[in-house]
């Protein structure tokens, strides 16, 4: 096998004095043709900035190469310095020789074009090809990538199609050039699990149908044991460890490896689940027959045609001091139940009961983006203060007592009260929430996705202090999350939903470890694993049903199975 | 004080911030009397004086010293200004919060509306409110206000529709947070910064406007100068006697320039994101 890149000593920098500013600080390896390479770090750690600069793409983003040398092997057998490298040369490197996936696949197509002439248009760049050959060129490319009815498709914009199709619109146009080397940039960062796994699936594949080298950039690092044939761990711009996959995962020797491995929250099917807390006791909140639809509104004077049913027929009850823990994929209602229990959405039927505990406001809430849900202009003496003045309480030396008790409760200092919160890491920002959230002293909390947007080890942390906080104060969590193995560490008992309704639900051990459903085995066989690596999946293309339904469409009753103590189980239809 | 050390270190906002200074000390002394001279005194012996050091910036037809009336007349351009500029950014404030904040209908009526004020041009539609209440200082600023207001609806209105959906106003509902509260506290507090600039902004074209309505006899009226009025008895003596032309017409400019700069330091500094630091 003949080395297809090769970096040495690579140093880059951004802003004026790019010397002084490195963002990666000597960075070397190598890439054989055909294999694939995983870049691991957390944000900030210079993975990006590294792959970036392979095909020269950070200039644009104001870095500058300060030193170092990337030697690629082109298709012709000659070798090319890319740090040296003119823009007309890149051009052609770029896409031909070189093609990249990002993160967010609805910022890289433009939304007026169809997918079709898009892709076209890098037939036409890449190959020449007009007219009909681009177009039957283009059917292909989206049959290749396991788009289910391509011609269709190739008319369709890009918001009529689901993040994971458009994702695998972008390799197909990606594909166009065939490139032998692919830079991925944490391309299923975006998407939910299944299909996560489904676009893993099909880059193995098309990996091995096509020859080419990857490098893929993922934080996670339990995500690339499967397809990764190299390892590199960076930390503060430098390549901490690298070397075989199994030798790395199996036997880390740097302290950083090991500390991410550790904070990864493993995935064990349900042998990991909390033994402590947990209760018999009479529900606190309980929510019957609970129903969310948004109206369809068509025509010119606005006809209600149908409605959306984000929620439908849900029951479930949180008992005081336990982990309700609901997992689900993006459109599954899981948030839309939330917003509901919150009254941020009207229910359309069905009952939410939440008995008035300790103070007024029982149920109090946490947000996924700690940069969105705190006011930018509001130092946090303010931020903690809202719900009390909502409360009718006053901010007097009681009040701001509470506050630098909970502050320090949650991991923060006293002199916090007086900053803002830009002035917050990620992880300090949720900490600041989740203060906020106890303020009124609730017994419940609603978690949504409240850990999805941090680092891994920054999860692990505030994930132990939810769990301390909820012994300490005997809360109740409703813990919305798409995320497995997060799930198995904080819950105590587990609701799977899908379509907006609740498949399964019941003691987190029993629906983790033995699922019943089919969406249920089917979300748990998607989880990436580093135990699960030399497993083997199929690219599975099933799609979620649509949840619009005609006005006046009422869905069947469910029907239940018992399928052990504290374990339910909807009886699927055989269609 | 902090905000006054911000804009002295910006270096746009220091120029800004240093003429608006003097038009202010110029405007207060004009106001309390402390002219070099009685800006209506006639002293008839010295009609159409060139500037010297008695008469700094010369006098006028009628023998009165130019100085001491352009101080009175800044003070009363500066007056009805800041006045209507209140005017217009209170009721723009309110109408594009409430436009925004209520939704469907309101916002159709209310933005609607300023849609139609804002289709005539501003010196038309102050002439015709000044037509129909008659000239004099209040009804300059009222009629300046109006003209002014759809300008702030519209600032206001479209980051209200943006910050109504961020995360910190539905957690804000969660807590039952009443809609005054998040209304001034999550909304107006993020407005601050667009609010601020398009304030100095305005300062600029009220002082403009009310220079115009002054010019036409419609705004102050003789024998009280404003910089309208001042600029209106000079036209006949262009030639003869440039002094009374250009001195009102160079503190028209510089006050616009003044109000403009300001702006842009405050819009870099009130932002606690551009600077990293809380102001």
């Amino acid at each position: 096998m003949s080395t297809l890149l090769e970096v040495r000593d690579l140093h880059v920098g951004f802003g004026r004095e790019p010397r002084d500013n490195e963002v990666v600080k000597g960075v070397s390896f190598g890439l054989e043709a055909g294999k694939t390479l995983a870049i691991v770090g957390e944000s900030g750690s210079g993975k990006s900035v590294t792959a970036l600069s392979v095909n020269r793409l950070v200039d644009f983003g104001g870095g500058r190469i300060t030193k170092g040398k990337i030697t690629l092997q082109r298709a012709d057998g000659a070798a090319i310095d890319i740090t040296a490298a003119d823009e007309p040369a890149l051009q052609r490197i770029r896409g031909r020789e070189i093609g990249m996936i990002f993160q967010e696949p609805m910022t890289s197509l433009n939304p007026v074009h169809t997918v079709g002439a898009q892709i076209e248009e890098a037939f036409r760049l890449n190959r020449g090809l007009v007219g009909a050959a681009a177009t039957r060129a283009a059917r292909e490319a989206l049959e290749r990538v396991r788009i289910p009815d391509a011609a269709q498709r190739l008319r369709y914009y890009p918001h009529q199609l689901s993040g994971g199709m458009r994702q695998r619109v972008m390799i197909a146009m990606v594909l166009a050039s065939n490139p032998r080397l692919l830079i991925a940039d944490e391309p299923t960062t975006a998407l939910d699990v299944t299909v996560q796994a489904q676009i893993m699936a099909l880059l193995a594949e098309l990996r091995e149908e096509l020859g080419m080298a990857m490098i893929f950039i993922t934080h996670d690092i339990g995500l690339v044991a499967g397809i990764a044939d190299d390892i590199m761990v960076m930390q503060h711009g430098v390549a901490v460890e690298q070397g075989k996959l199994d030798s790395v995962l199996d036997n880390p020797q740097h302290d950083y490896t090991r500390h991410l491995l550790k904070a990864v929250p493993h995935f064990t099917s349900g042998s990991a689940v909390r033994s402590d807390g947990g209760s018999h006791a009479a529900p606190i909140v309980t929510v019957d027959n609970l129903a969310v639809r948004f109206p369809v509104l068509k025509g010119l004077f606005r006809r209600k045609t149908g409605a959306v049913h984000a929620v439908d027929g849900v029951d479930f009850e949180l008992r005081p001091g336990e982990t309700l823990a609901i997992v689900g994929e993006s459109g599954s209602g899981k948030s839309t139940t939330a917003r509901a229990i919150l009254g941020l959405v009207k229910a359309t039927r069905g009952r939410i009961e939440a008995k008035a505990g300790r103070s007024g406001r029982p149920v109090q809430m946490v947000f996924q983006d700690p940069y969105a849900s705190l006011n930018p202009r509001l130092n946090v003496e303010g931020l903690l203060a809202e719900p009390a003045i909502a409360a009718g309480q006053r901010v007097d030396a009681k009040l701001r007592q509470r506050m630098v008790f909970l502050l320090e409760r949650v991991g923060l200092t006293k002199d916090a009260l007086s900053r803002y919160p830009h002035q917050f890491s990620g992880g300090q920002r949720q900490r600041l929430c989740i203060a906020r959230a106890l303020m009124l002293n609730p017994d419940v909390v609603v978690l949504d996705e409240a850990v999805s947007a941090l680092d891994v080890s920054v999860q692990a942390r505030v994930l132990e202090l939810l769990i301390d906080l909820q012994r300490e104060f005997g809360l109740a969590y409703l813990f919305i999350s798409h995320d497995m193995a997060v799930v198995e560490r904080i819950a105590h008992r587990v609701a799977v939903m899908y379509a907006g309704q609740i498949v399964e639900i019941g003691k987190a051990a029993a629906v983790l470890g033995a699922p019943q459903h089919s969406y249920t085995k089917r979300l748990i066989a998607a989880v990436p694993a580093i135990e699960r690596r030399r497993q083997h999946f199929a690219v599975d293309v099933t799609q979620v049903p649509s949840l619009v339904r005609p006005a006046g469409f009422e869905p069947p009753a469910a029907k239940w199975r018992e399928a052990g103590d504290d374990h339910r189980v909807r009886v699927e239809e055989t269609a | 004080m902090g905000l006054l050390k911000a804009v002295w270190r910006h270096p746009s906002g220091r120029i800004g911030a240093a003429i608006i200074f003097i038009f202010l000390v110029l405007a207060g002394l004009g106001v309390v009397g402390l002219t070099p001279h009685d800006p209506l005194k006639q002293f008839v012996v010295d009609r159409l004086k060139p500037p010297s050091a008695t008469y700094w910036f010369g006098t006028d037809l009628l023998g009165r010293d130019n100085f001491s009336r352009l101080m009175l007349g800044i003070s009363e351009s500066f007056i009805v200004a800041f006045a209507s500029v209140a005017v217009a950014a209170s009721a723009g404030a309110v109408i594009g919060l409430f436009a925004a904040w209520w939704g469907h209908l309101w916002d159709g009526v209310l933005m609607r509306t300023m849609d139609v004020l804002l289709a005539f041009p501003a010196i038309l539609l102050a002439l015709l409110i000044v037509a129909i209440e008659g000239a004099g200082m209040v009804t300059s600023i009222v009629a300046i206000g109006i003209v002014y207001t759809p300008i702030f609806a519209r600032v206001v209105r479209a980051p209200a529709l943006a910050l109504k959906a961020r995360e910190f106003v539905e957690a804000a509902r969660t807590f039952g947070s009443s809609q005054g509260y998040i209304l001034t506290r999550h909304l107006l507090l993020n407005l601050v910064a667009p609010l601020t600039v398009q304030i100095t902004l305005a300062l600029a074209w009220a002082l403009l406007t009310e220079s115009g309505l002054s010019f036409l006899g419609l705004g102050t009226q003789p024998p009280a100068p404003s910089l309208g009025v001042m600029l209106a008895e000079s036209k006949s003596m262009m030639t003869r006697a440039p002094w009374l032309m250009i001195f009102p017409g160079l503190t028209i400019m510089l006050a616009i320039l003044g109000f403009n700069l300001l702006g842009d330091a405050l819009r870099d500094i009130l932002d606690p994101r551009t600077q990293g630091r809380a102001a």
